[in-house]
């Protein structure tokens, strides 16, 4: 058994630090030792995009990578998107277009659609199609996601700075 | 906000009571649960697909620092072999072992010291093969039941259901036409998000709890307190937030070992299983092999119908074959008719529920030879649909006679949709396909407790989990009886101890059923307030009225609010095994161009229409349609367990089972025909699995027509497209 | 008196008959006056628990097109259709 890590990082524009295990990935040390458990594990291999965080502006599978990866970067995840002032235009679009069912796919879309609408903020339903694909969704067939996301960006005109 | 149907919050479209927790991440799933010196469980699961296990030895794995227990099936109180394997396994994934241990990789590396002698015995995967004479048989205790005689010779055929009407023979004399094909469909997974997950304590005064995600904590109950063999009222069940069900969510799998390893260890215990021990160790839905043959004039009048189904139950009998024979003709009047449906186990993990069980396979057969019939005859496929289609009065081929129902309002409106109207473009191989289903839809034991606050908002407790809106329909349907918003009614999901019993969330019975509990203990509020209003104003209780949210007498108005104040508290509880639920059907149309050089089958548009009653809230019923649609676009064109010679399942994992992505599929245009079921006060039919159930042959048939060979087999992937296309 | 549709299965015991015409108020005594008639179809429809003699739990019953809730009790209407057909297990125990 290998000595754990010391990791400094911060998460959600506050400085965090947490002792890990090397083989543990980003995602268990979310929701294992950090209670932070809106990423979610679908799959553990990269493929349902349930885990998604925001690592340096770029949105990452959690589960692909490692704990100790964290040192030194900015990471965001589904609990820093809304603030004390209310809920990011994407949250509220989500809830207006009933854009989810179970929920659990919810947090990997949110944080995967604000990066596209970080860096395109108008992007076509195709375009949003495809940089969405890297997230499965079973419950609602992907419509009032699209919808969500697209209306987004038309009626908010946002251009997402954290 | 009044909406055509005269109902104020019926109908319209609130944001969901729980919608901010979900999509800020603070919503609690099974496996969203930490606590202090907590085990983590992993199971061993049986490396062969079929096998006698000769020994078992723990000793290593036991001894490996960090684990503290370990059990088999000998140290479950009540044999369960599905939860532990006895002295046989039956496919691979079957669970044998349960530990627990510090941490979840502790667990992982002491599952590798686990010894486990196996005698390998030949496996059998396909139903085909399974119901030969010299199949290998898996269960030499199970003969087949034929409507409770037994036929006492081991086989793999464990039940074997009929239903016969009229003379096929002469229906088939009679008929223009005869189409007679065979069907294959393979075994698919519903596919849900989050994986199955249970976390159990145990208190020493005897008291279990499990949290977990279930569509049904009464089930879990009753489940684990069977296997445990303790009192049901020993054992709370905490329902988290479920990450998707679809029916395969309605048994349990991992929650009876947490709660043994809890017992045994006196810590609280959580098992999540990975991915793959999803794909290999639960339910799928299962493979079937159909055999259809029928008969129609040439005026489009359908006279015979004649099938064999075979669904494979996998590892243990009970496949949905019945309700796939209940489902396939529902649409139709046909007067001679031999259904014989057959379970037929194989090794394969034993099958599940998934959504609509057993109807979507039976329906893409009689959907396919319908369409194949309407080419032949050179008749419009919806057309056919309105001469056959049946109404109210008109029997279910099988027996019953349909109450209310909403099948040719389906066909007419996708007559008149526009989808249907515009061509659907030729120059590449481009195909256009329809196809209709049915669901029966229950109804059975539900309760709910309503609480009036003093500020006239509304605590409402029910038992039914939520996998889809079904805590906001409900909700509504409270609150457009009581005349207030649906933002004032607090719904909560509560553990087994703190609600009377309910039954699951499944067979698309909730919003109506747990619906009509709320609506009556709405009305016993009502009640109960009005009595103490007649006291409070001096009156007869005759002479207190309730109308659009008002208390009245000849003196006075008061709204629910001030009326909540005086009388409050007031509880209204109710638990009713309910009746009349409606059936529902839904016709889909569904456009397709087929790439001939890769064989690859995009889907161009997609228009589902659906009898939905009468939609509470109009998103969310709109959300199970469109969901439903895109799981039988996966399950037509690329879902499938694939096996090897060994009967090993070779791709257990998101990347090569292959669900639709949002880039594989188009919006999904929904139409809501809305023929309220007489069976309950709004009107209520349910809508959840009738989706399912058209999609499968409406891609079928538009890719026979775009490619000129009729489909049969799914999936219709690019390697079976490029054959059906003699390309490879 | 309902008239009851016999499944094609258990037709050996009613002399091949599809549909049979039957005294009683609640399911119960349908298949007790049943039983009376034709032996044996009591024990292809119903099985044995902890709760006394039930319809087995893979057999649903329909009276006038709809399945029916209150297991033996269920009340049977003077000229009711009774089907009994395969459970439909909809997203819910096989």
């Amino acid at each position: 058994m290998s000595r754990k890590v010391h990791v400094q990082t911060q998460i959600n524009r506050e400085n965090v630090e947490f002792l890990c295990e090397p083989r543990q990935s980003m995602l268990e040390v979310l929701r294992n030792e950090l209670d932070l458990t809106g990423a979610k594990e679908g799959c553990n291999n990269g493929n349902c995009g349930a885990c998604t965080i925001i690592v340096e502006g770029r949105p990452v599978n959690s589960c692909c990578m490692l704990g100790v990866e964290a040192e030194g970067k900015e990471i965001q995840t589904i609990e820093g998107v809304a603030t004390p002032e209310g809920l990011h235009p994407l949250q509220q679009k989500f809830l207006e277009h009933a854009a989810l069912q179970c929920g659990i796919c919810t947090p990997g879309f949110i944080m995967n659609a604000k990066v596209l609408l970080e860096t395109n903020p108008n992007p076509t339903e195709e375009e949003v199609r495809f940089w969405l694909a890297g997230n499965l969704c079973r419950c609602t067939g992907y419509d009032k996601i699209i919808r969500a996301v697209l209306d987004t960006t038309e009626t908010t005109g946002v251009s997402t700075n954290g | 906000m009044a909406d055509g149907n005269g109902y104020k919050v019926v109908g319209t479209r609130p944001i969901r009571h729980d919608g901010v927790d979900k999509v800020t991440g603070r919503a609690k799933y099974g496996a969203d649960l930490n606590f202090p010196d907590m085990l983590f469980g992993k199971i061993l699961r049986s490396p062969h697909a079929h096998a006698k296990i000769v020994s078992i030895d723990v000793s290593r794995a036991l001894a490996h620092p960090g684990v503290k227990d370990i059990v088999t099936s000998k140290d479950l109180p009540i044999l369960s072999e599905n939860i532990l394997a006895e002295d046989k396994v039956f496919y691979k994934g079957h669970a044998i072992v349960g530990l627990a241990a510090v941490d979840v990789h502790t667990a992982e590396e002491a599952l590798s010291l686990i010894d486990i002698e196996y005698e390998v015995l030949p496996a059998v995967t396909d139903v085909a093969k399974a119901i030969r004479e010299d199949s290998v048989v898996l269960h030499q205790s199970l003969t087949t039941n034929t409507l409770g005689e037994k036929t006492g010779k081991p086989t793999n055929i464990s039940s074997h259901v009929r239903h016969q009407n009229g003379d096929v023979e002469a229906g088939f004399a009679e008929a223009d036409v005869v189409v007679e094909r065979t069907f294959t469909t393979q075994t698919v997974h519903q596919g849900y998000i989050e994986p199955i997950t249970a976390t159990a304590k145990y208190n020493p005064d005897g008291e279990l709890t499990v949290w977990t995600s279930t569509q049904g904590a009464f089930n879990v109950r009753q489940q684990v307190a069977g296997i445990l063999d303790c009192p049901a009222s020993k054992v709370r069940v905490v329902p988290l937030e479920i990450g998707g069900g679809f029916g395969g969510k309605t048994t349990v799998y991992v929650a009876p070992v947490a709660a043994l390893l809890a017992m045994r260890t006196g810590q609280i215990v959580k098992v999540t299983m990975t991915r793959d021990e999803v794909f290999e160790g639960t339910g799928p839905a299962p493979a079937t092999l159909i055999r259809l043959k029928m008969g129609a004039t040439k005026d489009g009048r359908i006279t015979a119908a004649d099938t064999d189904l075979f669904y494979e139950g996998g590892a243990y009998p009970g496949s949905a074959v019945g309700a796939g024979a209940n489902c396939m003709f529902a649409a139709y009047k046909i007067p001679n008719l031999m259904i014989d449906g057959f379970d037929v186990v194989v090794n394969k993990p034993s099958s599940h529920a998934y959504r609509a069980p057993g109807a979507p396979n039976s329906s893409f057969a009689a959907e396919c030879v319908i369409d194949e019939i309407c080419q032949k005859l050179d008749l419009d496929p919806l057309e056919f649909r309105m001469i056959n289609g049946a109404k109210e009065g008109d029997r279910n081929p099988i027996g019953p006679r349909h109450g209310k129902i909403g099948y040719l309002e389906t066909v007419e409106a996708a007559q008149t949709h526009d989808h249907y109207q515009v061509e659907v473009g030729n120059g590449k191989l481009r195909g256009r396909g329809v196809a209709s289903g049915y669901w029966g839809n229950g109804a059975g034991r539900s309760s709910v407790n309503l609480t009036v606050n003093q500020d006239g908002t509304i605590m409402l407790l029910e038992g039914s989990t939520d996998i889809g809106g079904t805590r906001a329909s409900i909700a509504m349907q409270a609150a457009e009886v009581l005349g207030i918003a649906a933002e004032d009614v607090r719904p909560a999901v509560v553990d087994t101890n703190s609600i009377g019993e309910t039954g699951v969330t499944g067979g698309s019975r909730t919003t109506h059923a747990t619906g009509l509990v709320a609506i009556r203990a709405a009305e016993s509020v009502i009640e109960q307030m009005k009595e103490k209003l007649a006291d409070h104003w001096e009156v007869n209780l005759n002479q207190v009225d309730f109308a659009d949210g008002t208390f009245l007498n000849s003196d006075n108005q008061i709204s629910f609010k001030e009326a909540a104040r005086i009388c409050s508290p007031v509880v209204g509880s109710v638990t009713e095994s309910t009746t009349g639920a409606g059936g529902a059907f839904g016709t889909h149309v569904v456009d397709v161009e087929v790439d001939e050089d890769t064989g690859k089958v995009e889907v161009l548009r997609y228009t589902a229409v659906q009898d939905v009653g009468t939609a509470i809230h109009p998103s969310y019923a709109e959300g199970q349609i469109q969901g439903g649609a895109v799981q039988g676009i996966g399950w037509a064109l690329s879902e499938e367990y694939v096996y090897d010679q060994k009967g090993q399942m070779v791709n257990a994992s998101f990347l090569d089972y292959r669900m639709p992505t949002s880039y594989d599929t188009p919006m999904v245009d929904t139409v809501m025909v809305e023929v309220p079921n007489p069976g309950h006060p709004f009107g209520v039919r349910g809508v959840g699995e009738v989706p399912l159930v058209p999609p499968l042959a409406a891609i079928a048939n538009a890719v026979s027509r775009a490619i000129g060979v009729r489909m049969t087999h799914l999936p219709m992937n690019p390697g079976s497209v490029l054959k059906a296309l003699n390309k490879i | 008196m309902a008239i009851v549709a016999i499944p094609s299965l258990m037709r050996d015991l009613t002399q091949g008959k599809a549909e049979v015409v039957i005294q009683g108020s609640t399911l119960r005594e349908l298949v007790e006056n049943i039983e009376a008639q034709f032996p044996g179809v009591k024990d292809r429809l119903c099985h044995e628990d902890a709760n006394g003699v039930r319809i087995s739990p893979y057999i649903g019953v329909y009276v006038d097109g709809a399945l029916v809730e209150k297991g033996m009790r269920s009340p049977i209407g003077d000229s009711s259709e009774v089907h009994f057909l395969p459970a439909i297990s909809g997203g819910s125990e096989s």
